[in-house]
């Protein structure tokens, strides 16, 4: 079968081991991904910060490439462009004046007709339930999945899993073989987009995430968003400075941690790539 | 009508957030759970259950003080206070009118100016790419800024690890970029 794919900037730059290892896990399920055209950024926070319109703007132009592309079904692994893409799908479905105004503003038509999937969508749709079986190396560790801000809020919009301890990525994980542990910093925010303009605050948010993973006996971090992943691993100095301790728990995407169970190989999915050295 | 008179009792503040975020600031009891959540409360100059206090006390000068302040700068849009808010005031949607009201009447807060460098190097990025560069954003933000040696550090390990990508990655339709930042663009400059 075909998916279609909208990368984001992040996975084509500082988190290309996200897109490796997405690709990788779907080719062990002949999944066939189709990347959408000429795709552009989403915006970002920077676009909805600075400028609502631009805001839909962007996302909506490659919903409409998506559409002319002929992709019923588009699987968005960052956690912040499928929250982009989602919000203005919803804005724009509701408004019709605001997607006139878009599709004004894009010269290009816009149906809002493309599903988007974010990653635990499709992993849950296309490969949790062919995981028994394939199975031949279990994450026997422990673990503490987190899902960050986008991924499931706000709640009214998105409609994916709860807001309070989610847990679609725990559910995932124990099929790998992994044990999910409970903890209090699921979905706490990183910093997020204030990494580079508000360094320590980083340091600090990101720091209490990792020091509640480590307080709880975790074995590795599980993420699912380009961005958690950047001030979770690449920002490990300012966090340990932060903990007042050297914390060695690595991180890794969910696809990179359920491409280890499926027995692919390390470097296919990018775990060459972190900072933090990925021991489990 | 009581919503009615309600409704007449909002400043013209309290009438474009309720026109353009459906936030109406009236609905906020001053439960504090905003405020509890919020990772960043101890950064702001007022936490989001005051400026809500603020919006509704209608008075102008501090109408002033909220697009003045550094909270809404400095405010993630992480949407905890939304998902917790028992009158499921859209505070974060609240937020993006608000910043881009005190860009368009330039009363950015002094301390937020790295972040706002920040995002206006992301944009431009995408303006003239279609795609995020992330060397070409540094760059640029750290003229901007004048921060030339933060971050130093990052880059070589980044690019041992194929992190950064030496050139952009360009889409080919970047007249029909152009195009989108240009119909979009709402004179506020620099």
């Amino acid at each position: 079968m075909t998916l279609g794919f909208y990368p984001g900037c992040s996975l084509k730059g500082s988190s290309r081991e996200y897109a490796e290892s997405v690709l990788a896990v779907a080719k062990a399920f002949d999944i066939t991904i189709e990347e959408i055209k000429d795709w552009n950024c989403c915006g970002a926070t920077a676009a909805h910060n600075m400028n609502r319109e631009l805001s839909f703007a962007l996302p909506a132009r490659i919903l409409s490439l998506a559409e002319k592309q002929g992709l019923t079904e588009v699987v968005v692994p960052c956690a912040a462009c499928y929250s982009r893409l989602t919000v203005t799908q919803y804005e724009l479905a509701k408004d019709k004046e605001l997607k006139d105004r878009i599709s004004e503003v894009n010269g290009m038509e816009y149906k809002g007709s493309v599903t988007i999937l974010n990653i635990i969508q499709m992993l849950d749709k296309y490969i949790t339930p062919k995981l028994e079986g394939k199975v031949v190396k279990p994450f026997d560790h422990k673990v503490a999945c987190y899902y960050g801000c986008l991924l499931v809020r706000p709640h009214e919009i998105l409609k994916f899993d709860r807001e309070e301890d989610p847990q679609s990525m725990d559910e995932v994980m124990l099929k790998a073989g992994a044990t999910p542990i409970d903890w209090a910093f699921k979905t706490e925010c990183c910093g997020a987009g204030l990494s580079i303009s508000r360094t320590p605050s980083v340091g600090k948010l990101s720091g209490m995430i990792v020091g509640d993973a480590k307080d709880r006996g975790a074995e590795a971090i599980i993420v699912a968003c380009p961005m958690c992943h950047s001030n979770l691993d690449m920002r490990r100095k300012e966090i340990n400075k932060y903990l007042g301790e050297k914390v060695d728990i690595p991180v890794l995407y969910i696809t990179q941690a359920l491409g280890l169970a499926v027995g692919l190989d390390r470097k296919e999915l990018g775990l060459n790539r972190h900072f933090v050295k990925v021991t489990v | 009508m009581s919503s009615d008179n309600h409704h007449s009792a909002l400043t013209e503040l309290g009438a474009e957030l309720l026109e353009q975020s459906d936030v109406k600031v009236t609905r906020c009891y001053q439960c504090g759970k905003c405020t509890a959540g919020c990772p960043l409360a101890g950064e702001m100059d007022y936490p989001p259950s005051l400026v809500m206090r603020m919006l509704q006390t209608g008075r102008p000068e501090l109408e002033e003080k909220v697009l003045r302040s550094f909270t809404i700068w400095v405010c993630l849009t992480c949407e905890m206070c939304f998902a917790r808010c028992p009158m499921s005031i859209d505070i974060p949607k609240m937020m993006d009118q608000l910043r881009q009201k005190s860009l368009l009447e330039k009363k950015t807060n002094r301390k937020a100016k790295e972040i706002i460098a920040f995002h206006k190097s992301f944009l431009d990025s995408i303006r003239y790419t279609g795609r995020l560069y992330e060397i070409g954003l540094l760059a640029d933000y750290k003229t901007r800024t004048l921060k030339i040696l933060d971050d130093m550090d990052l880059a070589l390990p980044m690019m041992k690890r194929g992190k950064l990508g030496i050139f952009p990655e360009m889409i080919k339709d970047r007249s029909g970029m152009a195009s989108i930042f240009r119909k979009t663009n709402k004179k506020h400059k620099d």
